[in-house]
Parts: C-alpha cells; sequence; structure tokens
C-alpha cells in the first residue's frame, strides 16, 4: 500500500556529504537532550559546529489561534499548556494582560497568593532546570535531589488547587480560592528546608572540577548579543545586564518586597547556573516576607467587578442579579473595552509578554505570546557555532528552553 | 432568506450582542503628559512622518508608514537609547481594510519604558526586514512570515520556522478556519501515500470513542470476536462465549490447576 517512493526523509533538501571536510548531522527531535522537540541541524568540521540550524515547530499547536476562538476565561486554562514547567507564571501573565486592558484592581490578598504561587513556580521551575541540566552534563545524583525537593513544591501547589503540572491557580480578577488550613505552615517548613538543599546542590556543583570544565566559558553570550538576540531573564543577567521586570517594572505585590537581583558578568554558563542558584534563594526570602504579609489582609480574594468578573458563588447562588451577570459572563463572556495592551512579566525562563488586541468582543482578536524560550532558542544559531559537539548539549540544557512555550 | 456567513473571517465571533452596545475604547493619553515619551516622539518625527502617536497604558505608541519602518528603529535604537525590541508580528485586518498591521514591541532597559510601532500595510506588500537591527527578527519575521504570509525583504533566510516548508495557508490569518482547510486535513496521506490514496485511506476520525464495528484489524470493536482481517461486513458468526478451565480458576475452593503449577 505504501509507495516507497513517497515516504522520504524530512531533510531531503540537506547534502549530507560535502566536498569539503565538514560533515552534517542531525540533532533532535527525538534525543533525551534537547529538553523536547528541537531540532538541530549541526554542520561539523571534525567536533567544531561551523553552522547551526535551529529548527522548531514539532510541538506547535496553534494556542494564538485558539485564543482567537475562545473567550478569555475559557482560554485560561490553554495557557497552562505553554511553560508547562512553571504553568502559574503564563496564567497569571495572562490574567495580568487581561486585567491591565479592563482596569482591574485585584484584591490584596489575591495578589499574596498570586506572588506566592508565581515564586514557588519559580523555584519549581529552576528545580527543573537545575535537575535536567545537569542530568545532561552528567551529574546525575543531582536530578534525584533536584526533583525530590521540587515534588515538595509541587505537594504545595496541589494541596492548593488540585494539579501538579497545569494549575490554573490564577483566574482573571483575583484567585479561586483562599489558602487551605495549614498550607502556610506547610509552606514555611518547605522554605525551612530549601536552603539546606541548595547547599547540598552548591556543595555538589559548584566547585566541582568535572562541572567547572563543562560549563566555564561555555555557551558565551556578550551583552550586545544578549541584546540583539532578544534574551531575557536569567539569558540577560548571566550577561552582566541588570534588568528584572519585578524590580524595574514592578507589577503584583514586588514593589514592596524586598528583593535583590543576582547578576553575572561571567557571560557563560557557568554564571548563569549561579544566576539559578541565587535567584531560588531570592524566591525565599520573598515567599518568607508573603507568609508574614497573609494574615494582614482581608478575605476578599475575586474583584468586584460586576460588568467582567462574575459575583462569589454564595452571592449567585443568593441573588437574582449575580446570576443573570454570571450567565452572561459564562455563555457570551466578557468584553474587554476596545484596544492594545503588552504586559511583560518575569515568568522563570525571562520575559513573558501576552499582546492582547481587543476589538471589543468577546474573543480576542489577536493574541501574541511574547515567550522567552523562542528567543533563547534562536540564539542558538548565534552562539553554537565555534562550540564543541560536546557542549552543544550542555548549552542547550543552560538555555532552559521549554517547546511548549517556543511552538506555542 | 438566511444569515449570510462572511468568508474573510471565520474566527469565533460574539454568539449575542446588544443592538444599542458599543465597545468603550481604552483610553488615550496626550505624548507630552511624559517627558521621556514627547522626547521619543521629538526625535522619531525629526526622521520620519508620525501618523498618529499616543500613549496606551502607560506604553507609547506611534504610527508610521510601513517604508519608514528602519528609519524610526535606527533613531529609537541608536537615539533613544531602545536597544531591544522585545517582539514583533502583525495582525490581520484584511477583512475590514484589506491591510496588515505590523507592530514592533521595544524597550528602553535603563528607563524601562516601552514603545510600540504601528504600520499598515496592504495583502501582498513587502516589509523591510530589521533583522540588521535586532537580531531577535530572525525568528520573529519568520514567524510573522509563516503564519500571516507577509514577505519580509532582505531577511538572511525567510523560510516557514513553525509550520512545515510544503504546508499550504498561512494559519493565523482570519480567512484560515480553527480545524484546518482541505489541505491541513490531508496533509499526511498526500506527504506519505499520495493524494489518490484519499479515498482508499478515508478522512480522519477525530471522535476519541468512535469504534467501527466492520473493522476487524484495529484493537477495539463491539460484536463477536473475529480472526484479523476477515470481512465482516456481512455480519460476524454467533459464537457462545467459551469458558476454560485452564484460564478460569476458582480462588474460594483448592483449585486443581493451581496444585498441579505448584
Amino acid at each position: 500500500m505504501q509507495q516507497p517512493n513517497k515516504l522520504k526523509p524530512f531533510f531531503e533538501n540537506l547534502n549530507f556529504e560535502r566536498d569539503d571536510n565538514t560533515m552534517v548531522i542531525n540533532f533532535g527531535p527525538q534525543h533525551p537532550s534537547a529538553h523536547g522537540q528541537l531540532r538541530l541541524i549541526l554542520e561539523l568540521e571534525g567536533e567544531k559546529v561551523v553552522k547551526a540550524h535551529p529548527d522548531i515547530g514539532y510541538l506547535h499547536r496553534g494556542v494564538e489561534k485558539m485564543a482567537e476562538n475562545m473567550i478569555y476565561n475559557e482560554f485560561l486554562p490553554t495557557t497552562d499548556r505553554l511553560d508547562y514547567i512553571a504553568s502559574t507564571s503564563n496564567n497569571y501573565a495572562f490574567a495580568l494582560a487581561v486585567e491591565r486592558l479592563i482596569g482591574l484592581e485585584v484584591p490584596r490578598r489575591a495578589q499574596v497568593i498570586r506572588t506566592m504561587l508565581l515564586e514557588l513556580n519559580r523555584i519549581m521551575s529552576h528545580l527543573f532546570f537545575l535537575a535536567t541540566h545537569a542530568l545532561d552534563v552528567g551529574a546525575m545524583s543531582i536530578f534525584l535531589y533536584a526533583f525530590r525537593e521540587r515534588e515538595f513544591a509541587m505537594d504545595l501547589v496541589e494541596d492548593y488547587c488540585g494539579a501538579r503540572l497545569t494549575h490554573s491557580a490564577v483566574r482573571i480578577g483575583g484567585v479561586p480560592l483562599d489558602l487551605p488550613g495549614g498550607w502556610l505552615e506547610q509552606l514555611s517548613t518547605y522554605l525551612d528546608n530549601l536552603p539546606e538543599q541548595i547547599q547540598l546542590y552548591e556543595d555538589l556543583l559548584t566547585e566541582n572540577r568535572i562541572w567547572k570544565m563543562r560549563l566555564e566559558d561555555v555557551g558565551v553570550v556578550t551583552p550586545e548579543d544578549a541584546l540583539n538576540w532578544g534574551c531575557t531573564g536569567p539569558m540577560l543577567r548571566g550577561s552582566g545586564i541588570a534588568y528584572d521586570i519585578r524590580k524595574e517594572e514592578p507589577y503584583e505585590l514586588y514593589g514592596e518586597l524586598d528583593f535583590d537581583i543576582p547578576v553575572s558578568d561571567r557571560n557563560d554558563s557557568y554564571g548563569r547556573y549561579r544566576l539559578y542558584m541565587e535567584e531560588m534563594k531570592e524566591s525565599i526570602r520573598i515567599l518568607r516576607q508573603l507568609i508574614t504579609m497573609y494574615p494582614k489582609t482581608e478575605p476578599q480574594i475575586m474583584a468586584h467587578n460586576p460588568r467582567y468578573i462574575s459575583a462569589p458563588k454564595e452571592e449567585i447562588m443568593t441573588q437574582n442579579y449575580a446570576l443573570m451577570q454570571h450567565f452572561v459572563l459564562v455563555t457570551q463572556g466578557m468584553r474587554p473595552p476596545r484596544g492594545t495592551v503588552y504586559v511583560p512579566t518575569e515568568s522563570p525562563k525571562g520575559e513573558l509578554g501576552f499582546f492582547i488586541r481587543s476589538e471589543g468582543e468577546p474573543y480576542a482578536y489577536r493574541l501574541k505570546i511574547r515567550a522567552p524560550s523562542f528567543f533563547h532558542a534562536g540564539v542558538l544559531q548565534h552562539i553554537l557555532p565555534g562550540t564543541y559537539l560536546a557542549d552543544v548539549v550542555a548549552i542547550i540544557g543552560n538555555t532552559n528552553i521549554v517547546f511548549g512555550e517556543i511552538d506555542r | 432568506m438566511r444569515k449570510y456567513t462572511p468568508k474573510n473571517n471565520v474566527q469565533g465571533k460574539a454568539k449575542y450582542t446588544d443592538r444599542f452596545w458599543v465597545a468603550p475604547r481604552v483610553p488615550h493619553e496626550s505624548v507630552e503628559a511624559d517627558g521621556h515619551f514627547a522626547a521619543v516622539h521629538r526625535h522619531v518625527g525629526q526622521k520620519v512622518e508620525i501618523l498618529d502617536a499616543y500613549v496606551e497604558l502607560g506604553q507609547l505608541v506611534i504610527h508610521i508608514r510601513p517604508e519608514d519602518n528602519i528609519a524610526a528603529l535606527e533613531v529609537l535604537k541608536n537615539t533613544c537609547d531602545y536597544a531591544m525590541c522585545s517582539e514583533l508580528s502583525a495582525i490581520d485586518y484584511l477583512a475590514q481594510d484589506g491591510e496588515f498591521e505590523v507592530f514592533y514591541q521595544l524597550l528602553n532597559l535603563k528607563k524601562a519604558k516601552r514603545v510600540r510601532i504601528l504600520t499598515r500595510i496592504k495583502e501582498n506588500q513587502a516589509i523591510e526586514s530589521i533583522v540588521p537591527l535586532y537580531a531577535m527578527a530572525n525568528f520573529a519575521e519568520r514567524e510573522m512570515y509563516d503564519m500571516f504570509g507577509i514577505q519580509v525583504n532582505n531577511h538572511p533566510y525567510l523560510k516557514r520556522i513553525i509550520m512545515p516548508d510544503d504546508w499550504v495557508g498561512h494559519p493565523l490569518r482570519k480567512t484560515y478556519p480553527l480545524q484546518g482547510d482541505e489541505h491541513a486535513a490531508w496533509y499526511e496521506v498526500d506527504k506519505i501515500f499520495g493524494k489518490e490514496y484519499r479515498d482508499i485511506i478515508g478522512p480522519e476520525n477525530r471522535d476519541p470513542g468512535h469504534i467501527d464495528r466492520y473493522d476487524s484489524q484495529r484493537f477495539s470493536r463491539v460484536g463477536y470476536e473475529v480472526p484479523f482481517g476477515v470481512d465482516v461486513t456481512e455480519g460476524e458468526a454467533e459464537q457462545p462465549i467459551e469458558y476454560s478451565k485452564q484460564i478460569l480458576v476458582d480462588y474460594t475452593r483448592g483449585s486443581e490447576v493451581l496444585d498441579t503449577r505448584k
């Protein structure tokens, strides 16, 4: 039935045998160290990479198209599937963009809970980065240690919202639930134990001879390149540019919190690894402050704005008008005003921005997701040439790219 | 007469809109309200013609002509310190105006300010690549080309990035349906087997609970068990359910089979 001449390899346009000395190899999309479905076409001269051509799109699900065909609240769970390592940061970035568009003030308790979840997600994402990156480089035990701590963080998130990976723990206008009883105590226990664990990772890696040899001066991104190629987050701060959106353009409670922005001017993978470790410590600091902030807040967790946000459940069940509003908001969806908004947030990977063009309809006219990993995958074609094949895996692991948000 | 459905925008639309509903607009502030934005506006205005400029939700928005995009971004990058381009893409207004709106979202890291440059191009009009100014446009413009079919002049490698190279159509256009078009539905069949196999293979069934009664080749089916690949369109032979002593073990009493195995 199958015609042999019809089934051709996908890289038929590539010439694998060159007249000169270079060899073309195909890395991925099923390579275990490609962190998803990254396909790299590498041109090698001996073991040196002469040309790298990242090929993406193997996880394309048309999220931006789906956003144009869903009401705003309907789209929120879809954003979980972007950066599935830290999904609350996507939920939050989308919710914040819609809130800015409709000019909504979120109650303080919801802000505290959201910021807590964001920082917990940052810790989870950074632990995942450390685990997979170390595994790629060859340190298996770190993988197990980091995943153990990540499981505790995921348990905390599960206790809050019931999901481990796809949280959907943020709503437009607030959060759906208050913290369950005893959650803050569990969180502080976790925060008490985490520094010890981070110290363990650092003891194992930071001065480790093999780790340093694999990471130092590997994957060099100069400050000019970082700006030029749109690198954000640890990729930018690892090049000596102290730009953290939490600090520079504060959103949520970050304006009130006391935390530092770690910067490294090493420009290489080792500096970025150190940054990730420091950022986890800063997240612990932020979470500790938030735990003290929580008891001082009023119990309201959803914004009161009947035009856009459904009333609390008790009101819906008891008051006719609240039920009507809720019915309209669920069946027809909220209609934000006409206008455009671009809201950047600092996700664990870098600048995650949602660009929303609203035409006053319940469906977004255009929703563009500015995913940090997309540009970090783009910079690979610039930083890989000149490195050795063995370093390619280390560099991919160090850029911390997630294909859910690259391909969208 | 039944309602006419427009073909130039097949995206989701409001199920019901009040007759008297007028959508409010996000307030636009004057450029002069912010000193930095006023200076940026002045600098850009000296180089290129500004069609419209205002501050929307804390970000400066400048409308320019498409042929001026390089000149305007050059001023922003070199004079006004907008060192990073965060994002660029397009918005499909083909149904309304026959135009695309291209936006460039820029960031000034020293002052933490953001500027958005907007420009409108006709359907088949090309736009100049900004890769010489911002290398991030390498991927972003490829995505714009892939998703909207906008030609970008002088781009170093203008190929599809997310969709396969031989894909037909540009998925983010408003004319492209959410479920995909005919080419999308038959993409794998056409590519692997050839168009002539469309009838033999049949359309993809997207119902996860679907069971074909007459299909004896796949795992799940209703009816009696039949040998693999047997034609059961005439109905399969009725078989009584057979119980085997070998398999069915009564665990409550001491079983012979188990005893012998021991």
